[in-house]
């Protein structure tokens, strides 16, 4: 890239207003934005921009379907918190990005996505590789921009940026025309920039919520922390170990919300909802207040929301005003951006004494040292725990992951434990499948020293299998550990718990994914056996090229324990005796 | 129940779509909507009607306030406000029996607008009630309808009120903003014929 630019004029119009191709304008912003990196796929449409991307400083990672350079771009922002570019021809090269635009827009990821549209004389003609894509993404993005003059296309731009990054973040996306590419504009950075920030006009955290707020946590006995995406999002880690730890308050975390708070800190408890552990969940429902932040009570951590939580008030800490509500009403909102809201809140919490409560969790928890696989007996069977408990620990949990969705993405919320914000990264609200892989991408490109693994189950990596070419030619150092249990690991435990163990169409043929590592040049190993785990750990992480390790887990192993879709917090099922992965006495 | 929202929307292509796709999505239906210019340069109005329960109300307001094109909601359900809607009717009716129409549209305070060998042109403003019962009489006479073309409801909130909105935003409002009418006016053009 750095050959490629032309170094004196690079930053020049970024000062100095110059006649500029709309193709340069757009290069022209996204430097000026500060963007090094753009996730794409050229095409007839959006050709004149390709043709003009040498020119800056930006590199372009050539993906192998559009959906990975929206995952790609959203990993990027997961792992950075910057904003995650991705760019795509017209017609099929837009429709193909819509799966990877959804899932940033339901876990509220900052991400812009451009994409070339034909010539505005044509526009809503059918013409060739023609789609109303401002139309279909309308529902999917928090905004979008349909642009068909050269002069429109940097206040768009800088425009789409202020909107996906600021109050509750999400993906825009900015449609330009070929036209508007080819014709010519004067490009003045400076004067693009677009209006003001407008924050939600109800928002509010007035002095009487505030105070309401900090009595309901002075009074309470059974108070718990939920904290979820917005700690991560806002920035507030600080400022919610500061609650917890000064008001001796136990924190429950979200899928989302995990690495927002230490894993081992001593208040942790670990995550909530349909497959948190029952000391979590049954905490909750006894709990006398609930301080949710930075979190929307979503069905997977609610059940049944007339049986949630009924024993206690709740203060609910939350950027976005639809949410207030929406799910589970509150005593007490405090509407705006949770850092700020709790640095407002801070100084009127006095110190607590919250060893009572907290002994009684610690008492539902059981010994530490049972849960503990490390100290299991090797019953030559390999569970795909083993794996997530021996990744952690041999990484030191320091890695960043990226997940798909389903058996193993849980498994790995239970058995790799974050301590860092931004490690864990995973498609919590679309529930997205193939979304591992191309993330990871995205994630070793906006973090290149940071050791990146994907953890895939055997359906989900064939969903999006082909950016393991993308991996080679980017030259990316990624881990790839397939959790293999021929089936669909997650969608079969359904079949097994509410169908009657009516495996329709959950058994699944996988190439060998050693061999399918092989014919990209990526080397791999297959394991199969717990005594093997750390040895090929070992060896991935070692080699200095990406690895696929092929873990052959138990085939009908199930995620506990599990709350049925539509049942109360406390109504789980638990692990069944037979099970050597007791996590607790209280697991009978 | 009922729900009235007059929202000022940028006046760009889409920005109508926007807002209508946000009440399809939670499967709520329009009853009546209706757009024109406002005071401020560059800002539609819209007077949007719909039935959804009492609590979807703050929903659906923070939700038009997070389209980026929407720069001011106000719910006014409960609020003292003039609702009024327009109507255009056309009637079959020859010169022998035009005579008994012109005296309905006395009775209604409308006026006839157009006037054709064959038929003519009533229109009519005023609450919704009111269109509904010159359009029964009219039915229930010998006169035929040919036509309805009607407006929809526009709402605006009574006395020298500006929203808290808007002024947060430094709209220029008056101390006496959220000032209740002194008064309370009698909706005198919806008085009714029995």
């Amino acid at each position: 890239m750095g050959s490629n630019a032309i170094p004196q004029s690079s930053n020049a119009h970024l000062t100095t207003p110059t006649r500029l191709t709309g193709a340069e304008i757009i290069w022209a912003t996204l430097v000026g934005e500060g963007v090094t990196d753009v996730f794409g796929y050229p095409g007839g449409a959006i050709l004149p921009a390709y043709d003009a991307l040498r020119k800056f400083p930006i590199h372009h990672t050539l993906v192998r379907h559009e959906q990975g350079a929206a995952h790609m771009a959203d990993g990027y922002a997961r792992a950075s918190g910057k904003v995650g570019v991705a760019v795509a021809t017209s017609g099929p090269g837009a429709t193909n990005l819509i799966t990877g635009i959804a899932t940033a827009m339901l876990d509220s990821i900052p991400m812009v996505c451009i994409t070339g549209n034909v010539s505005s004389k044509v526009l809503g003609t059918d013409a060739f590789q023609e789609i109303d894509i401002t139309g279909i993404t309308l529902p999917v993005t928090k905004h979008n921009f349909l642009v068909s003059k050269t002069e429109d296309i940097a206040p768009a731009l800088r425009h789409a940026f202020q909107i996906a990054q600021s109050g509750r973040p999400g993906p825009v996306l900015v449609d330009i025309t070929k036209d508007a590419q080819q014709g010519t504009a004067i490009f003045d950075f400076a004067a693009a920039k677009p209006r003001p920030y407008r924050p939600h006009p109800m928002l509010g955290t007035d002095e009487s919520s505030l105070a309401g707020a900090a009595e309901l946590i002075r009074n309470a006995k059974r108070p718990i922390i939920l904290a979820g995406h917005g700690v991560i999002e806002s920035g507030a880690m600080e400022q919610i170990r500061t609650l917890a730890e000064r008001a001796q308050i136990p924190v429950a975390l979200t899928l989302l919300g995990l690495g927002g708070f230490p894993a081992s800190h001593p208040l942790n408890l670990g995550m909530m909802g349909m497959h948190g552990e029952a000391w979590v969940n049954h905490a909750i429902q006894e709990a006398d207040l609930l301080i949710a932040c930075g979190m929307r009570f979503d069905d997977r951590v609610t059940g049944t929301t007339s049986q949630y939580a009924l024993k206690a008030k709740k203060i609910h800490i939350e950027v976005d005003p639809s949410e207030i509500n929406k799910n589970i009403k509150v005593d007490v909102a405090l509407v705006g951006d949770l850092r700020s809201v709790l640095e407002d809140l801070l100084p009127r919490i006095p110190g607590r004494d919250g060893s009572a409560w907290i002994k009684t969790i610690e008492a539902s928890k059981g010994a530490v040292a049972v849960r503990d696989i490390k100290n299991l007996p090797d019953s030559g069977h390999l569970y795909a725990a083993h794996v997530m408990h021996d990744l952690w620990r041999i990484t030191g949990g320091d890695a960043i992951v990226a997940t798909d969705v389903g058996q193993h993405q849980m498994w790995e919320a239970q058995y790799f434990h974050h301590e860092k914000p931004r490690s864990l990264i995973t498609s919590g609200g679309l529930g997205t499948m193939g979304f591992a892989l191309p993330a990871a991408i995205g994630a070793k490109t906006a973090c290149p020293d940071k050791e990146v693994w994907v953890i895939a189950g055997d359906g989900g990596i064939q969903m999006t299998a082909s950016e393991l070419s993308t991996i080679v030619q980017e030259g990316l150092k990624i881990n790839i550990a397939i959790i293999n249990n021929g089936y669909l690991g997650m969608v079969r435990q359904w079949q097994e718990f509410f169908y009657e163990r009516n495996y329709q169409s959950t058994p699944l043929v996988s190439p060998d994914f050693v061999k399918l590592a092989d014919a990209h040049g990526i080397k791999g190993r297959a394991v199969r056996t717990r005594a093997e785990v750390a040895d090929a750990v070992n060896e991935a992480r070692s080699h200095s090229g990406p690895f696929l390790l092929n873990f052959m887990v138990e085939k009908e192993d199930a995620v506990y324990p599990m709350i049925p879709a539509g049942s109360a917090l406390h109504e789980m099922i638990r692990r069944p005796g037979k099970n050597p992965l007791v996590e607790s006495p209280d697991d009978k | 129940m009922l729900h009235t929202f007059v929202a000022y929307v940028e006046d760009l292509p889409g920005v109508l779509t926007r807002v209508a796709s946000l009440f399809r999505r939670l499967n709520i239906n329009i009853s009546s909507l209706t757009v024109g210019r406002s005071e401020r340069p560059g800002l539609s109005r819209l007077t949007l009607v719909c039935d959804a329960s009492a609590e979807a109300g703050h929903r659906i307001r923070a939700s038009l306030f997070k389209l980026e094109n929407v720069v001011d909601v106000d719910d006014i359900a409960q609020a003292p406000s003039v609702t009024r809607e327009l109507a255009l009717i056309k009637v079959a009716a020859t010169p022998e029996n035009r005579s008994q129409i012109f005296e309905l549209a006395e009775v209604f305070r409308a006026r006839i607008v157009d006037l054709a060998p064959e038929s003519l042109m009533i229109e009519l403003t005023g609450v919704e009630s009111k269109i509904e019962g010159l359009i029964q009489v009219l039915n229930e006479s010998e006169d035929r309808i040919l036509e309805i073309c009607r407006s929809g409801k526009m709402t605006m909130r009574r006395g020298h009120h500006t929203s808290r909105v808007l002024r947060a935003m430094g709209a220029p409002a008056e101390d006496s903003a959220n000032a209740e009418p002194t008064e309370n006016f009698e909706d005198r053009a919806a008085v009714e014929p029995e």
